[in-house]
């Protein structure tokens, strides 16, 4: 399936670059999200995969170029980032759980705080998405005592509780083996299909395969190219692209 | 928790039969008494060496005293009171600034920072003595704070240098994973601190800050050099009057050493109840 890109994005890049100290990690990197849209990120490492979408929530500052979320755009002025922030839900390779709450708390922390629901409410949404990650029995116990697997799965319900408009995936199956990896994935799979906009930097390829509108290749800084999965694994116009098939495929 | 797979279980019965008598606890009080014993034993025969007339008889008077059936706090009571009241509202300042010099230090306020650091450097290179004299003689009178004041104060701004970097390094424990996983839900900084990163920090901090608080204890014997009536100025004046120096000294260590165990026994209580 592909979609044109609307003239109204929700998600802008547009020339970003971004160096660490002398080191360039973004090149003049472009890219336009559309509500509902499914966007795959690969790359080798060290190509800025993450540091674009860290980018996105401000997680880093990017230092040329725009960076637009619905329409308002992300910059020195901080005052409306948390507003923003709490729009854009993220997942991390290392799940990230608060140790010191139990998975529901972790749960219902956002929509109390920042939301301002009242906890009745916040554990009826978080008993919500802890079933719909298939991890409701988990609700009291502490990450610790969880697997890996089911922490990702934990926190993917962590911020699906605050209804984000976006999901940004940082590698969420890296830090985990095989089962576990297949238990993320469904989870992913089932919210695609719910409708969610999702960018995802990860290197399975199969879910790439299945579920992206667009994957998009990144080198060096730069994205590569970024077309549909048909045509993105059977014909890929750079010849860096065509490499980097060759040795994960 | 009691079905957690992390809950330390007692060590299996064969190593304990591997204590050798050299490790048991009973060798271990002997230790102890052996240790005590020829301490006395060198302090007693010190005295005598120097012809030290002892009168434990006349210290109880110093503590309390029973006039008429009605109990009277005698001056060493009354001093430890004092030091008390000093060491409580000194605890409560040095906790308040020492927050606000490591929440200063971390800020992104390049003065903030700069105050923070300048603060902490110069209160831990000069002698707590001088820095008492310089409330006391040139703040104090500008201030116009009395000597009690000079006293929690000096004090709270000497430790509170201290309890800074402890709660600096606690908040820098917490990883930098928290902090994105926090901001990205949208938490304020404030929200933050108080819900993330202080609820993790705080039992790290824990065993340190006890420390500065007992330090606490130990240097409010030093306003005693400002004539503020602690448990020290007051063992000075009944010397001054009886010559009991051995006894009064040593009965006013033994004060401040029950004072200082008791609060690592409650602070060791509260640090396993945090962490469990």
């Amino acid at each position: 399936m592909e979609r044109l890109t609307p003239a109204e994005p929700l998600i802008e890049l547009d020339g970003v670059s971004k160096w660490f100290g002398a080191f360039q990690v973004l090149r003049d990197v472009s890219l336009r999200v559309a509500e509902g849209e499914r966007i795959v990120i690969c790359g080798p490492s060290g190509s800025g995969k993450s540091t674009l979408i860290r980018c996105i929530n401000r997680l880093e500052e990017h230092q040329e170029g725009r960076v637009v979320f619905a329409g308002r755009e992300l910059g020195a002025d901080t005052a409306g980032l948390t507003e923003v922030r709490r729009e854009i839900g993220m997942v991390f390779q290392e799940f990230n759980l608060f140790p010191h709450l139990t998975v529901l708390e972790n749960c219902m922390l956002g929509p109390v705080r920042v939301l301002g629901m009242s906890p009745a409410d916040a554990r009826e949404r978080a008993m919500e998405f802890l079933g719909r990650v298939r991890i409701p029995e988990q609700a009291g116990k502490h990450p610790a005592q969880l697997s890996g697997g089911q922490q990702q799965r934990a926190a993917i319900a962590r911020s699906l509780c605050m209804r984000p408009r976006v999901m940004l995936f940082d590698e969420p199956t890296s830090a985990l083996d095989p089962v576990m990896i297949k238990e993320v994935l469904d989870v992913m799979n089932d919210l695609a299909e719910s409708g969610m906009t999702m960018i995802v930097v990860t290197h399975e390829m199969g879910f790439a395969r299945t579920v992206a509108d667009r994957v998009a290749f990144m080198d060096e800084g730069s994205i590569v190219e970024c077309l549909p999965p048909d045509r993105f694994f059977t014909s890929p116009a750079d010849e860096r692209t065509k490499r980097f098939l060759s040795q994960i495929l | 928790m009691t079905d957690s797979p992390l809950a330390p279980s007692r060590p299996p019965p064969e190593t304990r039969r591997n204590v050798r008598w050299w490790n048991a606890g009973w060798f271990d009080v002997l230790q102890f008494t052996v240790f005590v014993a020829a301490l006395l034993g060198l302090a007693v025969s010190g005295a005598i060496g120097m012809g030290y007339n002892w009168q434990w008889y006349r210290v109880p008077e110093y503590l309390v005293r029973i006039v008429g059936g009605e109990l009277l706090w005698g001056p060493l009571a009354r001093g430890l009171l004092v030091t008390l009241e000093l060491t409580g509202w000194s605890v409560l300042i040095t906790l308040a600034i020492g927050l606000a010099a490591a929440l200063l230090r971390l800020s992104d306020s390049l003065s903030g920072r700069f105050v923070a650091k300048a603060y902490v450097e110069a209160v831990r290179s000069t002698p707590l003595l001088i820095q008492v004299y310089l409330f006391y003689f040139v703040l104090g009178p500008i201030l116009g704070l009395d000597r009690f004041w000079v006293g929690v104060l000096a004090l709270s701004i000497f430790e509170g240098a201290f309890a800074g970097e402890v709660i600096r390094a606690g908040i820098l424990s917490v990883r930098r994973g928290q902090w994105e996983a926090g901001a990205s839900l949208g938490l304020s900084r404030r929200q933050l601190y108080r819900s993330v990163v202080l609820p993790q920090a705080v039992p790290l901090m824990l065993p340190p800050l006890t420390g500065i608080v007992i330090s606490l204890i130990r240097n409010s014997a030093i306003v005693s050099v400002i004539a503020v009536f602690d448990l020290t100025t007051e063992a000075r004046n009944i010397i001054a009057e009886t010559f009991l120096s051995f006894e009064i000294w040593i009965t006013v260590a033994v004060i401040y050493l029950a004072f200082t165990v008791a609060l690592s026994i409650v602070a060791g209580r509260l640090e396993h109840h945090v962490r469990a």
